[in-house]
Order: C-alpha cells, then structure tokens, then sequence
C-alpha cells in the first residue's frame, strides 16, 4: 500500500480547516516556493512527471511552460472542479476535506505561470463542496495567504457535463453556454477572457505543494515510469467497499480492486471501466494492466479521471451501455453534428436493443456511426461517448447478439 | 409572478456589482447572479431573464440561450423540495432503477413533475459523482446516500 499523501488527513477531524492544515505541515511548501524563481517552481514540477488527473494525463509542467514569455497581459489560472464524468468521485473528497491543499498549490502554481488571479469552478450540484471551499478562501484571505498578489474567485456552475471540458469550462466562465472553442488556439495562448489560461485539474494542484516540499525527485519515484506521484482511484460498482483509493500510479488493476475488498455480487469479475464511462471497457481477463497513463493507453483504453466502475458476472453490458448511452445523449453540448446526433440516436438503439426489439444490423449500424464520427468534432467529448458504443459491443457481442434477434 | 415584483433589493444589487467586479468581463457573474435570481424568484421566467439581461446590458436572448442550457436553472415553477436520483452507471447498478419506480409511485408522479400540493419535484439527473454511496440521490443542498427504499420514505417524509 502507498503512503497516503493527498488522503494523508481525511481522517482527520476538522481537515477542512486552516488550524488542522497548518499542524499538519500545511502553507509549508508555499513558504518555500515564495523564496523561489517562478522558473525553479516549474521546473521542479517538470521533473517530478506530474501529469493531469482531471481525464487528459498532460505533463502539468509542460502545460505550464506553454504561457507565452513575451506576455505582458494578465494570466488566468483556473482550476477545474467540474467533476462529473460518471464513477469519479474524489474531488469531491479534496475539496470537503483539504480544501486547503488546492489554495496552498493555486498559490504555488500561479507564482510559477506568474498569474495574480485564479477561478475555481465548482459544478453546480456541488452545494456543500461549494460552501467548505469558499469558507477555506475566507480563512486563506483572514490569514493573508490570499490577497497577497494572488487572489482566487469561487465560481458555481450550472449543471452541465461539457463544462469539465476545459474549453467549455471557460465558456461557461465568461458567461456564455458552455460550447467548447477550437483549438489552436490553446488556453495556454488564448484562454479564459482572451488571455492565457491554465486550466487544471483540482487533484492535480494539491500535489504541487507535496512536489516543492519534498521534491521531484521523491513525488516521480512514487508512481511509474512516465507518470510520478500517487493518484485517488474512485472505485465504484460491484465491489465490496466502494470508496476512493490512493495509491501509487503503479498499481494494477487486479491489485486496486483487492484494495476495494474484491468483487461483490455474484464474487465473479466479467468487466471493468478503467477511467470513468468515457474510458474503453476491459474485460476481465485484461485487468494486470497499469493503472497509469501510458499503462492504460497502451491497453486500448485510458486513465481519464480514475474512475474504476466495476461488472461482476451478472451485470448486464447491453443495459450498461444503454445507461452509458442515455449519459451522453443527455450531455452533448449539440454543437457538432455527428455528435449531436450520433448520441441520440445510438441511445435510441441501445433502448431497443435492451427492450428485445433490436435488430440484426443493430450492432454494426452502432459499430459504423460510431467509428465514422471519431476524431471529426471541435472537443474530445464524442470520442468519450465512441470508447464505450465500440468496446461494449466489441468485447460483448454476443450478449448483444442475443437481444438483436429480428 | 408579475413584472413588476422582478426585481433585486438594493442590497442585493449592491451583491451583483460585486459579482460582476470579480470578472475582467462583468458578463463572467451571470451563472452566479442567474443562481440569485432563482433562489430569489423562485424560477426562471422569460421576465426574469428579462431583468437579468438589464443588469448585464445583455441581449435577453443570451440570457435565454445560457438559462436553457444548464440543467439547474428552472423554467417553470419547481415543488419546494427537488429531489434529484441520480441514474447513471454505478447508482444503476446499484439499484436506481428500483429507487426512481419507488419515487414515482410513492409520490404519484412522474420524473420530471410536481406533487399537486406543491411540495416535491421528482427528477432524474446524470452522475452526481457520488458513486461510493450508490444509489443516491440529491434532496435540494444534500447529497442522500446509500439508498433503500425504506430510507427513501424516511427522507420524503420528512420534506414540508
């Protein structure tokens, strides 16, 4: 088992604030940092392999150094505490219990990309992750963490999916639907309001204060090859203790789901959903995989947000995938086209299929739409939706086959 | 709700201006001046996006486009209470299913409809990212975890 690092204090009574945080080492790192170049903090990170934890897994450090020198304007850091991708649950976690640790490596990481304002959006069904975090503002603010060159606006959101999406999160921000923008140009060049923007995820902020205090050297040991650090596994489904997991970026799928105390249900694995709903589904013979980035890209699916949906042998794939379906059907922004409608209608298909009313073509209509549709919209949201329609189907045909009889 | 009573109290138009300051462009506090508003008038009318527009010197059709897009703002009149099961993947598998068709018949209403007396809204929402205490379910602020249909009874019951 890892050293709990970003759990260390979730144990602890009053975690969520200031007086805790400090006895526990906390503000220690920014002390430090405040003593160091902008350039030595980024380096630092660079080093230590931290990679991002909201879904993409991109080299913190290197998204960082992507702010343009020559810039004279403001920067934005903006932290994304839109979590909604189905099976992830852990910030929720840091933001009720170390809510502290975010401001602590907001205030860090905005010395390195040299910002003096940070937005943390909270989706909007977040009431009470809402309330615990912008009482931590008003302490950091009371303390004079904040307002010192550095200030941060808690910003609610207002139900919306997309929003994760870090363009259609800033979209949201400026007031607007929350319609991703196409890239280039990148946030980094062009973000928040038309300046640079940094748009980071909330668990992987409260790694930095960890990186300055102990080093990159120690934080990139803890996990893989590629990948430094621990990472918070929400592990969900058909497992005896559901809950969030950390442990190193080593771990394998088999070892994470023993953590979770085994398969429950029937006791028996049939399929796993690696990465939150839009990771591709593996099946139970592919679980000594690592749960990595470059581990889990490498099996055919992601890590995206860490989100371990677990299937024993009873659970249904036709009517997972259906509930999968009706997920991004719902969610699609309606932007793109082949989104906009290949969501409904594969949902419509799904329905049927579960109903008993699914046709023979069914599957490779779903398999054509799907394949056809990839890689040709303005964000990342419909390959989400395209991982699970192909794999499910892919890797469960014959339950498929089964229902689609006419 | 007439046009006429749409409108701010002082104080809280001062809590606008202040929302509208924290943005380099003051449209960025409409998601949080849209949250007052219907915490203020009960629901988003058409009047209501109306005034909002005012306050933002916006066209009352982006306010329109931004209300109709989120699922937290209402449009029509909501109960007192929304109750919001979460159906997605893990809640599924924990029996949300079972938790919804006990809602609806409890409550003899269907996903999306209030309670003739007013008293409840019944929704049925994507993940709430609470998937450690499936199923669950969000009561107005709360997040009501860990399911039965028994612990169902004992929550509804006690929504006024």
């Amino acid at each position: 088992m890892s050293e709990k690092i970003l759990s260390r204090n979730f144990g602890v009574k009053d975690s969520h604030t200031l007086k805790v945080y400090r006895e526990t080492g906390g503000y220690t790192a920014l002390a430090q940092a405040l003593g160091r170049e902008p350039a030595a903090i980024l380096d630092e990170v660079k080093k230590s392999n931290l990679r991002g934890l909201g879904g993409a897994g991109f080299p913190t450090g290197m998204k960082w150094s992507f702010i343009p020198k020559n810039h004279s304007g403001p920067v934005y850091l903006v932290i994304n505490a839109d979590e909604g991708e189905p099976g992830t649950f852990k910030d929720r976690y840091l933001l009720e219990r170390d809510p502290h640790a975010l401001i602590e490596g907001m205030i860090i990481a905005a010395r390195a990309i040299k910002s003096a304002l940070g937005f943390v959006y909270i989706r909007g069904e977040y009431v009470e992750p809402w309330r615990r975090f912008t009482a931590a503002v008003r302490e950091a603010y009371d303390a004079g963490y904040l307002g010192q060159g550095f200030d941060i606006v808690v910003h609610r959101g207002a139900g919306a999916y997309i929003c994760g999406e870090e363009t259609g999160l800033i979209s949201s921000l400026e007031g607007k639907k929350g319609w991703p923008k196409v890239k280039p140009p990148f946030p980094a060049i062009k973000g928040a309001f038309g300046q640079p923007t940094i748009v980071n995820n909330v668990e992987t902020i409260c790694c930095v204060p960890h990186i300055i205090n102990r080093g990159a050297a120690w934080f990139a040991g803890l996990g893989s090859k590629t990948q430094g650090g621990t990472r918070m596994y929400s592990v969900s489904g058909r497992v005896t203790t559901p809950g969030v997991y950390e442990e190193s970026c080593a771990i394998t799928l088999r070892e994470l789901i023993e953590r979770a105390g085994g398969v429950s249900g029937s006791g028996r694995l049939k399929a796993v959903v690696p990465g939150g709903s839009s990771a591709p589904i593996l099946a139970a013979h592919e679980i000594d995989v690592v749960m990595d980035v470059d581990g889990l890209r490498n099996a055919g699916t992601m890590a995206g947000s860490a989100g371990v949906i677990v299937f024993d042998d009873t659970v249904s794939i036709p009517e997972a995938l259906m509930v999968v379906a009706r997920f991004y059907a719902h969610e699609s922004c309606g932007q793109c086209t082949p989104c906009r409608e290949s969501t409904g209608w594969i949902y419509k298909m799904c329905h049927r299929i579960v109903e008993g009313k699914g046709r023979k073509d069914d599957l490779d209509t779903i398999l054509d739409v799907a394949k056809r549709g990839a890689g040709t919209t303005i964000c990342a949201f419909y390959d989400g939706a395209v991982g699970p329609y192909i794999s499910y189907i892919e890797k469960f045909r014959g339950e498929f086959e089964a229902l689609c009889q006419r | 709700m007439s046009v006429q009573s749409i409108a701010f109290s002082t104080g809280q138009l001062a809590e606008v201006r202040r929302l509208q300051g924290l943005y380099p462009d003051k449209r960025g506090a409409l998601l949080p001046v849209l949250h007052m508003a219907q915490d203020t008038f009960g629901y988003v009318s058409l009047e209501v996006e109306e005034y909002v527009a005012s306050l933002f010197g916006l066209s009352p059709a982006h306010v329109h486009e931004v209300v109709t897009f989120y699922t937290l703002y209402f449009r029509q009149p909501r109960g007192r209470h929304v109750v919001a099961v979460c159906h997605n993947l893990s809640c599924h598998l924990a029996g949300a299913p079972l938790i919804l068709a006990h809602l609806k018949e409890r409550l003899g209403i269907d996903v999306g409809e209030t309670t003739d007396d007013g008293r409840i809204t019944l929704q049925a929402v994507e993940c709430l990212c609470a998937c450690e205490a499936a199923p669950m379910m969000q009561v107005d602020d709360r997040y009501e975890m860990n399911l039965t249909p028994d612990k169902v009874d004992r929550i509804v019951e006690a929504l006024r």
